[in-house]
């Protein structure tokens, strides 16, 4: 497993005498979040389980290997793990210098999409194609450098002593490196993204102590644009249709709404405790569109119940109510902007994510945070976890 | 790393962060409340819709049961057939959906590729039939008449036929075993309509779109045990139809089998009986019309006289059952119910009312009874009898002199009955009664089961009608707007009837209960109904519910539920009463109406008891009714516009009776040649597997009977001792018709005066 031999050639040996430095009082390994840790790997383990349960019969997409996209899961976790681990041994801090260089090269990639080397993908043009049936979608890493880049801007000043809160002409600044990959997502379009990054900078905001002006005028203007992009047209088809196929998942049971109508079933029939694994209907008769990447939440309400859905919703909760406890915790406001940039990623994404299987949020094309197959938000959300546990590990000790 | 101390805490952040913390955790709140909600509130009808989403059935139609006669003989049965049918689920797995091998198919059966297609493709909105309108998980039939030849090469080659079968199915016949149509009684089937299928969606035995439903008669009747229960079997599907799992299947439960006490034997004889003598009915001339007879239709009833089980039942016009099998054309549908048919579907024994003329003398003989006269009392048998300056005639004006009841029974004679109800009227206060009136004569007739279904196990019998003072009030209340509009005191004939029941219809007259008295009038009666009158005389007063199923035995034989016959009343008369109706019933057969048709009758070792009826319908020519008995089988004929009651029916009954019992020309008995002296005791035996045993259909019993004797001429009109005149009567589809009891106004004389009495003077009506 690479994730396992990453361990290993990142220093952190086998030997006995290393593994007791490691757990020594004070050590990197005493001071990581393990909660965070332990649940992120619960649901990215699950997710493998319910990426299998959902390919294992799709002969069109497995190419006859059942295992296919299980293994493909589970190496992503690997490499995403062993992304984690190079980012807590970089350091957040060390990588605040990089971040020019990060934002550059992620703004050049999302670039790269709306070139003709960009594929797309559900009406997105969010893709690279790497072949070999690799891809990458820039936008999940355009998620982390923005975060990054908006929080060494605004804790620049405050981290050095010279105000107490972001001034107007830093938080300008950080809005505009915000709307700069924003613009170019939207072009895609991939609006859920869009919407990510949006509740992403209002996040990052409330967390820099900018003035209360700045998070209500952004509120006002999101809403503004929200109108504005439904009334200028800037939407396509497909994606107004959801929007209206959310409203009333009846309208059209065999074209829009069908999505909805089946993910909801699927989860419905689920009750208590599921038709068990490998067992779900919906999901062995392939109603549910999607079900391994955006949709694969139904595959856990269906055969897992109530009581493992709620699991998985259970661990999304530890990691993000850890993650605020560190962005309350830490000492500098650049860890704080970080850690609260992060939770305000994950808990939309989750909560669009999930809601929209039940119904409750409109469809968009937005992956489960470690559950959905999918190598780019796998790596993404692991870096994410990666830059929290540098933030805890960095610390300074309470005493 | 620390000298900026509690920045990133500042009491701002610090809210700020608090806040995002509470509004991530009501957002993972909301979650899990939805979650809630969908899977544990609502989570059963989500169940629901999932397991429609993906569970599809496959239907094998459960093999309708067999109704069989007394001896185990199939009346309605199935016949197998080769059936090649496709399974498209199958079909269209394959690249090209299954054109190669229909094609094959195609040359297999000797169709064109093109038919074979069209067949199986789905309907729609857009696609012309030919095409399935079923299920597309049921495999769709190709062709039922395969030859064995055809389904061999299918079968053996299944490799090269996938999702081609070519299997035996069950279709309905209607054998007609020895020439026993049986038509109306056996009923049909037609395809189940999409209401039905609703209703029945969550009853305990849904219909199959594929179902047939009994539509009348006995398919009807028996329809739910008849039918059995289709097999299911369950698919899981995915969301493209592929199967991928079976997920529960139920066995097909075949209907059970229906005996019933019908003998095919006597059934073709009645059958054949019925028709001829109607068409000699056709040969006749009637004096009263001055054409020949019409016999427009006519009924017989056969049935055991102890337990009311009917042995043979014949409505004329009749029709071929077979027509419904497999859908009935459009041109055949319009012979059997079209306004020229005669309404074949119709079961006149039944469905068929008409005023009973003399037979109805039974009743008012016990109703006389019961009021108090004494049967062997002496009462004048005049040749008229006269109310209010109107006058009632005998039958050919003739005199017997004072008699008793019984010997009024036996010459039928009318003013015995005319003097005896008209006493009663005036006894019962007249038009105005005071207080309430006794009414012996109607209350006799309800207590003979008159006026009421008999509840035989047939759908839509017909009540008839006792004309009795409640009926008359009702009748009035309905009509009188349009009696008073049409009628004239001094108008035409038709307008002073409307005037007068203007004023006075609810009125019960004097005319009105003379007329009744001799069955005649607005009473209406069915043959069925008098058939289980005078089985009941026969079998010491019990009235039997008449029935024709006997058992109901499972297809497996295992389980007879058995019929049991079933008494629902006694007749009002004493066993005095009885014995002395008896006597008089077959003085007759022996000496009195229907002497001339019972010659040679053995009636010493067979008592046969009579009783001739010729029934007046205005505007028609008289129906004719024969009503008899012997100490089995109490037999019931009735032919409209047929003429008198022995010359219309009467030989055809002595030829019923000569089958039955084996009576030769000669009058001798026998036994060999009997079909059936002495009703079926038991039930045909049950073999192990559970079907049936049935003898061996002999040849048509009426072709029998016709090498051993010949057909015994009738004699001519004329010269014999009479038989009733002419009567009301009434076929089932003009009962309107009985209201004007003037008949004929034209043809009589006066149209009467008086109040109510208005029967006239002519002295026609009669009974024998």
């Amino acid at each position: 497993m690479s994730g396992a031999n990453g361990f290993q050639v990142s220093g952190y040996g086998p030997e006995r005498a290393g593994w007791t430095r490691v757990f020594a009082r004070d050590s990197v390994a005493r001071r990581l979040d393990w909660p965070i840790l332990l649940s992120a790997t619960a649901l990215s383990l699950i997710g493998a389980v319910l990426v299998y349960s959902a390919t294992r019969n799709r002969t069109e997409l497995n190419q006859g290997d059942p295992y296919f996209f299980l293994v493909r899961h589970l190496l992503n976790t690997g490499i995403g793990i062993a992304l984690m681990i190079a980012t807590v041994w970089l350091g957040h801090r060390t990588l605040r210098t990089a971040v020019p260089l990060l934002y550059g090269a992620s703004v050049f990639l999302i670039l790269l999409v709306l070139t003709p080397l960009g594929s797309t993908v559900n009406g997105a043009h969010s893709w690279i194609q790497l072949g070999g049936g690799f891809s990458v979608q820039p936008s999940e890493f355009v998620k982390v450098t923005i975060i990054l880049g908006m929080a060494m801007l605004l804790a620049a000043r405050v981290d050095a002593g010279d105000k107490p809160y972001p001034d107007h002409r830093t938080v300008i600044q950080a809005l505009a490196l915000a709307t700069v990959p924003m613009l170019i997502v939207m072009l895609m379009p991939d609006l859920g993204s869009v919407m990510v990054m949006v509740v992403i900078v209002l996040g990052v905001l409330l967390a820099s102590g900018a003035s209360n002006r700045w998070v209500f005028g952004l509120l006002g203007a999101g809403a503004v644009g929200a109108v504005a992009v439904w009334q200028l047209g800037i939407l396509d088809e497909y994606q107004i249709n959801r929007f209206a196929a959310f409203a009333n998942p009846e309208l059209d049971p065999a074209g829009v709404g069908y999505n909805t109508n089946q993910a909801r079933i699927a989860i419905g029939s689920g009750g208590l405790t599921g038709s068990g694994l490998f067992h779900g209907s919906q999901t062995t008769g392939q109603f549910v569109p999607e079900q391994q990447t955006d949709f694969v939440f139904t595959v856990a309400g269906e055969e897992l119940g109530f009581v493992g859905a709620g699991f998985i919703i259970l661990l999304l909760g530890v990691v993000l109510w850890r993650a605020c406890r560190i962005a309350r915790e830490t000492s500098d406001l650049y860890g704080t902007i970080v850690a609260a940039g992060i939770v305000a990623w994950f808990a939309f994404q989750a909560f669009e994510n999930i809601g929209m299987t039940l119904g409750i949020m409109p469809v968009t094309g937005l992956p489960l945070p470690f559950v959905s197959y999918g190598g780019s938000s796998m790596f993404a959300v692991w870096i994410a976890v990666g830059l929290l546990q540098s933030i805890t590990v960095q610390r300074p000790m309470s005493a | 790393m620390t000298n900026i101390p509690e920045t990133g805490r500042s009491p701002r952040v610090q809210i700020r962060l608090v806040v995002i913390q509470v509004l991530v955790l009501s957002l993972l709140g909301t979650l899990g409340g939805r979650l809630w909600y969908l899977q544990i509130r609502e989570g059963e009808e989500y169940a629901e819709k999932a397991s429609g989403n993906h569970v599809q059935q496959v239907v094998q139609p459960a093999v309708r049961g067999s109704i069989l006669d007394a001896r185990g003989v199939p009346l309605a049965d199935n016949e197998t057939r080769l059936v090649v049918s496709a399974s498209r689920t199958d079909l269209m797995k394959m690249e090209d959906d299954g054109k190669a091998v229909l094609t094959k198919l195609a040359g297999v059966l000797g169709m064109r590729p093109q038919e074979v297609m069209e067949k199986v493709r789905l309907c729609d909105a857009e696609t012309p039939q030919p095409c399935w309108n079923g299920s597309p998980y049921q495999p769709i039939p190709i062709t039922d008449e395969a030859t064995p030849k055809q389904a061999l090469q299918i079968r053996e080659r299944a490799e090269d036929f996938p999702g081609i079968t070519a299997e035996p199915q069950a279709v309905r016949r209607y054998p007609s075993p020895g020439e026993a149509n049986t038509a109306q009684v056996l009923g049909y089937l037609s395809p189940v309509t999409d209401e039905e299928i609703k209703q029945a969606q969550d009853s305990e035995s849904p219909y199959l779109r594929s179902d047939q439903v009994g539509r009348s008669g006995l398919e009807r009747q028996y329809d739910k045990q008849l039918r059995g229960k289709a097999g299911v079997t369950r698919y899981e599907v995915d969301n493209l139809g592929r199967v991928i799992g079976k997920a529960e299947s139920d066995a097909a439960q075949p209907g059970s089998n229906l005996v019933t006490s019908i003998d095919a034997r006597v059934q073709r004889v009645a059958e054949y009986e019925l028709n001829e003598a109607m068409k000699a009915a056709r040969k006749e001339y009637d004096r009263n019309t001055g054409t020949t007879y019409k016999a427009d239709s006519g009924a017989v009833v056969v049935m055991e006289a102890r337990t009311g089980r009917v042995v043979a039942m014949a409505s004329n016009p009749t029709y071929d059952p077979n027509a419904w099998v497999g859908g009935i054309s459009s041109a055949d549908y319009k012979k059997l119910t079209g306004k020229n048919s005669n309404y074949p579907l119709l079961n006149r024994a039944i469905q068929g009312q008409a005023a009973p003329g003399s037979i109805f003398k039974v009743v008012s003989t016990a109703a006389a009874v019961e009021a108090g006269y004494d049967f062997d009392g002496s009462y004048q048998c005049s040749s008229a009898y006269s109310v209010g300056g109107q006058v009632f005639k005998n039958f050919e004006s003739a005199n017997y002199g004072a008699i008793d009841l019984g010997r009024a029974l036996e010459v039928s004679c009318d003013t015995v009955y005319y003097r005896l109800a008209h006493q009663e009227w005036k006894k019962d206060g007249g038009t105005s009664p005071k207080g309430r009136p006794k009414d012996h004569f109607f209350k006799a007739a309800h207590r003979f089961g008159l006026g009421k279904e008999t509840g035989i196990d047939l759908p839509n019998e017909v009540s008839g009608r006792v004309p009795d003072r409640e009926w008359k009030q009702r009748y009035w209340e309905a009509n009188k707007d349009a009696w008073c509009k049409t009628g004239k005191k001094d108008g035409s004939y038709v307008e002073k009837i409307a005037y007068e029941n203007c004023v006075e219809g609810n009125k019960m007259r004097a005319g009105d209960e003379i007329n009744y008295s001799i069955g005649q009038g607005d009473t209406l009666v069915t043959p069925i109904q008098m058939a289980t009158i005078y089985a009941a005389i026969s079998n010491g007063g019990t009235l039997y519910t008449p029935s024709i199923g006997k058992a109901i035995v499972s297809a497996d034989g295992r389980k007879v539920s058995e019929i049991e016959p079933e008494a629902h009343g006694r007749l009002p008369i004493s066993d005095a009463t009885r014995d002395k109706m008896d006597a008089a019933l077959a003085g007759v057969a022996t000496r009195g109406t229907a002497a001339w048709r019972f010659g040679g009758w053995p009636q010493d070792e067979i008592p046969m008891h009579a009783k001739t009826g010729t029934a007046e319908v205005y505007g028609k020519q008289t129906t004719s009714w024969f009503a008899t008995y012997t100490d089995d089988y109490a037999i019931v004929m009735t032919i409209s516009q047929g003429g008198t009651g022995s010359g219309a029916s009467g030989p055809a009954v002595r030829k019923i009776y000569d089958a039955l019992y084996g009576v030769q020309e000669d009058g001798s008995i026998d036994r060999k040649k009997a079909l059936l002296p002495e009703p079926a005791k038991s039930l045909p035996e049950i073999k192990p597997d559970g079907t049936i045993a049935a003898p061996k259909i002999a040849e048509d019993p009426v072709e029998r009977e016709r090498a051993t004797g010949q057909d015994e001429e009738a004699p001519a009109d004329g010269g014999q001792p009479q038989d009733d005149a002419a009567t009301v009567a009434t076929p089932a589809a003009e009962n309107r018709q009985t209201r004007r009891r003037r008949r004929g106004a034209g043809r009589g004389g006066t149209t009467g005066t008086g109040a109510g009495a208005r029967t006239g003077t002519r002295g026609r009506r009669r009974c024998a």
